[in-house]
């Protein structure tokens, strides 16, 4: 199965429904979004991109980008989808890394081709954007306008369908190979799981990017039904968000914990009707039952879904939340036992043994969901045989409730979630460490009742030339995503150091610890 | 006016520029524009406003080009206050 089957299924069997409602409310019919995917992959052929070939996408959710994607998969190439907001330079450096040979950009997005320091420059192609479309390059109107109807050059269900980059431990991208099948395995679960039908109306709210789109874009086309996209502005303002739901009567809904924390507080909900809800996924990080209790007798009408996974894995584990939840509640809610194409077992963290049912170890992961592996990186230490089984460890702590399922514990290392995205702490030090006149720095991230995770960068400096504070928020925000903006900067005058001179990190979360409750103390005094 | 200011000032140091000097907060250095506040600590801000000054502040008075500076927000709670 390849996942371009589903659109090309649905055009055949609903030419006239809506596929797509832009975030300007513009629609899309099946037929249009088959037909124009087709001419991409036209376009893609006639300038040289190949089957197996990768190609980059980088701009606003659009019924344009929608289209783009299905194209590059039709002409038997992975997308590789990247954040329009994210520094250039790290947009450079993924689309280098796994060599596409074409890339759609947002016009806003030029300064990421103005220079290419790399082998061969990939064919660019400009997506309809605000500011004027560069002059190098094609407009995507009239390559789209100029391409032939190609026929499809599906891959194969092991061929790869897209790329998403995270965060790597080494403060470096890495890329998560994703096939047809990985992708299909967990869409056709959906279909069993939620009942999604041509009436439905989902929402997209998670950036292309951000593997939660997989849901959103495959099982709403696969049903032949309409998918609203939400604009990065509109996502992140909860009032409009609600009243979005409210207006074109959502049924489906899946996002962070974070944003429906935040339609719960800020999105006036009682004053609307969102009674077109019926299914309401999240995934992405810990739900505080207190926002998830809200949400729910908000919405009382929904079945509501924990799902898990790392990027990795896609979802392998979910959970329905049973409804209503008691108000003396205040655990969060397991992940569940793990989907049905997946097996997972748990395994001590330092001697790799099955440990007894209902201890804490490390989740790992088989099946049909599991990567390929990191673009441009061995798989040797990725994944180890057992049962003639591959099986990958998502670094997550769990353990195992008897009837439901695995109860997250934690991360083993210091890879965090905020706010859904994962962040390996490595890459905020080396965004801070471009900024000349911090000498080291040290990133660690601490549990914070209010924001779930608080980011707190320690660094030295030379005597006399330590930047302030509102300085290296600025330099943050222009070198890194806003999400990995530090929350507190402390000056040390040194790192403390393991013995064999490593930083302590353990040492700088004990230095904290002391000083949160001098805060705390000083703030019940005033 | 400048109690208005102070009030924002010392809330934006105490919650998101913690261990900063004031002098390095100016009424004109750009909040959101500059990656300082980011959406929930905008929102968290309103809520803030709101709750000191007894005002409400509409979704759409929180626009990035007239809710990015101190100067700015100062002047948009004094207008709210005399309302």
């Amino acid at each position: 199965m390849n996942l371009c089957t589903y659109l090309e299924r649905s055009a055949r069997e609903h030419p006239d429904r809506i596929a797509v409602v832009d975030p300007s409310g513009r629609t899309w019919t099946y037929r249009e979004l088959d037909e124009t995917s087709s001419r991409v992959a036209g376009f893609l052929a006639a300038n040289g991109v190949a089957p197996g070939d990768r190609v980059g996408a980088i701009a606003p959710k659009s019924a344009e980008v929608v289209a783009t994607l299905f194209g590059i998969m039709k002409a038997g190439a992975a997308y590789v989808p990247a954040d329009y907001t994210a520094p250039s330079t790290r947009n450079r450096t993924l689309l280098a890394d796994c060599a596409v040979t074409a890339v759609f950009l947002d016009p806003s997005c030029a300064d990421i081709v103005s220079e290419w320091p790399h082998e061969r420059r990939p064919v660019v192609c400009w997506l309809p954007g605000s500011v004027e479309t560069p002059a190098e390059g094609i407009a995507w109107a009239d390559a789209v306008a100029a391409a032939p109807l190609a026929p499809s050059r599906l891959a194969a269900p092991e061929g790869l369908a897209y790329i998403l980059y995270t965060s790597g431990s080494t403060g470096v991208p890495k890329g998560v190979k994703l096939t047809h099948r990985n992708a299909t395995a967990f869409v056709d679960w959906c279909s069993d799981e939620f009942g999604p039908e041509p009436t439905d109306r989902f929402s997209s709210h998670a950036p292309f990017h951000f593997d939660l789109s997989v849901l959103d874009l495959y099982v709403s086309l696969k049903h032949g039904a309409a998918l609203y996209l939400v604009s990065e502005s509109l996502g992140k303002t909860p009032q409009d968000l609600a009243a979005f739901i409210a207006t074109n009567r959502l049924t489906m809904w899946y996002s962070t914990p974070s944003i429906l924390s935040l339609l719960a507080q800020f999105g006036g909900l009682d004053k609307l009707d969102c009674s077109s809800l019926r299914v309401v996924q999240f995934a992405g990080e810990v739900f505080p039952v207190k926002h998830l209790r809200s949400i729910v007798e908000r919405w009382p009408q929904a079945r509501f879904y924990n799902l898990y996974g790392p990027t990795e894995t896609n979802v392998c584990t979910f959970a329905r939340i049973p409804t209503p939840i008691p108000p003396d509640r205040t655990e969060p809610y397991p992940i569940g036992p793990v989907c049905p194409y997946c097996e997972g077992i748990v395994l001590d963290s330092f001697n790799g043994a099955e440990v007894p049912f209902g201890d804490e170890g490390l989740l790992h992961i088989a099946g049909a969901s599991l990567f390929e592996g990191y673009w441009g990186r061995p798989t040797d230490e990725l994944f180890f045989e057992r049962d003639r089984r591959r099986w990958y460890s998502t670094g997550d702590v769990v353990r195992e409730v008897v009837g439901e399922g695995y109860v997250y514990v934690g991360r083993r290392d210091r890879m965090v979630k905020r706010r859904g995205y994962r962040i390996e702490l490595g890459e905020i030090e080396r965004g801070l460490y471009q900024h000349e006149r911090l000498r080291e720095v040290a990133v660690i991230a601490v549990p914070d009742a209010s924001a779930g995770v608080k980011i707190l960068a320690y660094l030295t400096s030379q005597p006399g030339e330590r930047p302030s504070i509102v300085e290296l928020k600025v330099f943050c925000g222009r070198v890194l995503p806003s999400y990995m903006n530090p929350d507190v900067f402390v000056f040390l005058e040194a790192l403390p150091r393991t013995s064999t001179n490593k930083v302590d990190y353990q040492g700088l979360v004990r230095l904290q610890q002391p000083r949160s409750a001098v805060e705390a103390a000083g703030a019940s005094k005033s | 006016m400048d109690n208005v200011k102070d009030t924002i000032r010392d809330y934006i140091l105490r919650e998101y520029l913690p261990g900063e000097s004031p002098a390095n907060l100016t009424d004109e250095t750009p909040l959101r524009t500059s990656g300082i506040l980011d959406s929930m600590a905008t929102l968290n801000l309103v809520t803030f406003l709101e709750e000191s000054f007894g005002i409400t502040i509409d979704a759409h008075e929180t626009g990035i080009d007239q809710f990015d500076r101190i100067a700015d927000i100062a002047a948009l709670v004094a207008q709210k206050k005399g309302a």
